[in-house]
């Protein structure tokens, strides 16, 4: 509780159920909120230095690296820059097979976050492993959705932490139509529980809090964009992806390891993630989704960052009904990758990760090593815009006992599911009343 | 173990992806009944409930990289009874060991505009070279079965069986053909830990040591052998240098061959 003329800080060494490992600190003074930061210690890798060096052809294997829940997200951002640089284009059942294993990282995620990071929060409980006493039901059918999407990633990859099919030109392999059959049925009530947790989601309480968001995502002519397309906001922005680093600047602050996006023109926050990529691209859903979206009792565009667990619920079925459609249709890609002659050459790709969008660009020379990389993942676009919202918040709840405020924090970061180990390439809750 | 109560059991991350304590909650279907037989007292990704030490078993995922990781990494080790690493991180430095090869001022100069706020320590190490491990689990990542191997062995009170053999034995049983010698693609499936299921070479690829150097492996030889078969000397030292590239056995195995004349 912070008294009238009362200056401290509040800490929070650690924030729980996020990935990777950061804190909170709450500056306070003479009453009154001085600064609120996402302290982000975790210990940076240098990805983007150690890959300089490396053969074009390692770096879908190391940049999976970089995050043991997205590792295709970063497959797929790499692997697409570097076909931009060499003039390739897989063809579009290639296409189709990486949008499926990017389907199944997203439904693996996804459940992930709703059921274990996210859930616990609306039940007034530490974790869905003390919600399984009370829901065992709901927590059992959060695994099996979290395990549909790893079993349709290792159908793919060969395995779903760190998959190891996905090469330039294509795959290392591609699965034969019969064995993504076999996943059918379970993806049918996989379907079916997606539908369930949207009306599970939308009917739990939700704070009334509305900031003004930028909602940054891929847009897509033909389709709920996840794989490609131009980078669209709902304030006129569409560029193409190459403009991005034109458009978005990386700010490196003291209190982090991870580096922080803002607009560069104005230098404002934005958001991105199933939140942002709902309100830009509602009208591309699947019509599943887009039925349940509509009947959940939420008007779209939301920016309500509570409601981003609904948001997160609907793409998790729209991912079931993607991949369905997929299996489908699906042939095999033939051949399994292209083959491709190296060159000098510099490209670029952005994908939408689960947690938003992610960035990657590479320039090689004519032997394909590499010169120089950039990697942006989507937490470090959000940190700006977590701390903002932080901002907007606390001065409504200063009042109350430390504990609460800090509790109330954490469940608003829990909002934008950050990735720490992805963003270092870390989060700590520190509150300063000094 | 405790005589009476459930093993109490923390799990910790330093540097790294996540990915290996991911694995624990990839246990779909095993882990509401490990949560019955342990008290998970500590795993900051699953829970917010934080019980302190002493534990009886601590995992630990992640490299030690800064200051902090090496006071973490102390602690931890006082609080536990056993302590067992996970992962290619926290067996061998990790993928970020890459840079111990490295000038770390020049990498933080190349990604951070102020190098000031970065405290890193120079090299990117296992967790053995600061204290001691009971036991350790390999793999980027590793593998649930292997995980779950470990969790039930400690919860019945017996000792872990993971396999000692190579990534060559596995190809064998599962009936893949040696993708090194009908196609002769580099692979360090012969001198790598056995775990994975030999996925890469099931690919048509060759293996590229997740599961790190398998014990008394001789990488020298098979170096010698790819080197044989036209592979190329930078080509042998990438797949040296990789996942596991800062274990005594790859690393020398690259130190030699880079003092081969040309």
């Amino acid at each position: 509780m912070i008294a009238a003329n009362e200056t401290r800080t509040i800490r929070l060494e650690s924030m729980t159920r996020v990935e990777g490992e950061g804190g909170l600190r709450i500056e306070v003074h003479d009453g009154r909120l001085r600064d609120v930061k996402v302290d982000v210690f975790e210990a940076p890798r240098f990805f983007e230095a150690f890959l300089r060096g490396r053969s074009i052809r390692e770096v879908p294997d190391l940049t999976a690296r970089i995050c043991g829940i997205c590792p295709a997200a970063h497959q797929m951002s790499s692997v697409q820059a570097i076909e931009t640089a060499l003039g390739i284009t897989p063809g579009p059942e290639t296409r189709a097979l990486r949008r499926l294993l990017y389907c199944g990282e997203w439904i693996e995620s996804h459940a992930l976050h709703i059921y274990f990071l996210q859930a616990p929060d609306f039940f007034g409980m530490e974790s869905s492993l003390t919600l399984g006493k009370s829901h065992p039901d709901v927590v059992r059918q959060g695994l099996e959705l979290k395990k549909m999407g790893n079993d349709l990633m290792t159908a793919i990859g060969g395995r779903s932490v760190h998959p190891i099919s996905v090469c330039i030109g294509g795959f290392w392999r591609v699965p034969r139509r019969n064995e993504l059959l076999e996943l059918r049925p379970r993806l049918e009530w996989a379907l079916q529980a997606s539908i369930n947790t949207v009306k599970f989601v939308s009917g739990l309480e939700r704070p009334d809090f509305a900031p003004n968001y930028e909602c940054v995502a891929l847009s897509h002519p033909r389709e709920y964009a996840i794989n490609d397309g131009s980078i669209a906001s709902q304030v006129g922005l569409d560029i193409p992806v190459r403009d991005f680093e034109h458009v978005f600047l990386e700010e490196h602050v003291a209190h982090s390891t991870a580096l922080h996006s803002v607009r560069a023109d104005r230098g404002t926050s934005y958001l991105v993630g199933p939140l942002a990529r709902m309100n830009l691209n509602y009208s591309q859903l699947p019509p599943g989704a887009r039925n349940a979206a509509k009947e959940c009792g939420i008007a779209w565009p939301c920016f309500n960052p509570y409601a981003g667990i609904v948001a997160r619920a609907v793409e998790l079925l729209m991912a079931c009904e993607e991949s369905l459609r997929i299996i489908e249709s699906y042939t095999e890609p033939e051949p399994a990758r292209l083959e491709y002659a190296l060159r000098a050459g510099e490209g670029c790709a952005a994908t939408e990760a689960p947690r938003g969008l992610l960035y990657h660009r590479y320039r090689f020379n004519d032997q394909g090593v590499v010169q120089s990389a950039r990697i942006v993942p989507p937490t470090c676009q959000n940190y700006r815009r977590i701390e903002d919202d932080l901002r907007l918040m606390l001065p409504g709840i200063l009042e109350r006992p430390d504990a609460e405020i800090v509790d109330a924090c954490e469940k608003l970061v829990r909002n934008y599911d950050p990735c720490i180990s992805c963003s270092t390439h870390a989060v700590r809750v520190h509150i300063i009343r000094d | 173990m405790p005589a009476n109560g459930k093993p109490r059991i923390a799990v910790f991350k330093l540097a790294s992806c996540d990915g290996c304590q991911l694995q624990m909650l990839n246990l779909e279907d095993e882990l509401l009944a490990i949560a019955e037989q342990v008290e998970i007292c500590y795993f900051l990704e699953a829970r917010s409930q934080i019980l302190d030490g002493p534990y009886d078993v601590s995992l630990v995922e992640g490299s030690v990289t800064t200051e902090h990781d090496l006071d973490r990494v102390r602690e931890i080790r006082r609080k536990s009874q056993m302590l067992i690493t996970i992962g290619a991180c926290a067996n061998t430095g990790g993928i970020q060991a890459l840079r111990n090869m490295q000038d770390v001022d020049e990498y933080t100069r190349a990604i951070y505009a102020n190098p000031a706020y970065i405290h890193a320590l120079s090299q990117s190490s296992p967790v053995a070279a600061h204290v001691t491990v009971d036991f350790a689990i390999n793999g980027c990542p590793i593998s649930r079965e292997q995980l779950l191997e470990v969790l039930t062995s400690l919860i019945i009170g017996r000792q872990p069986k993971l396999p000692a053999h190579s990534v060559c034995v596995e190809c064998k049983r599962n009936g893949t053909v040696c993708v090194l010698v009908t196609r002769g693609i580099a692979c360090l499936g012969p001198v790598t830990h056995a775990g994975c299921g030999a996925l890469c070479p099931s690919f048509g690829r060759g293996c590229f040591a997740c599961y790190g150097p398998m014990e008394s492996a001789h990488p020298d030889s098979l170096c010698q052998n790819l080197a044989a078969r036209g592979v190329t000397r930078p080509e042998i030292l990438s797949l040296l240098n990789g996942f596991t590239g800062w274990t005594e056995e790859f690393r020398s195995a690259a130190e030699k061959l880079e003092k081969v004349p040309t």
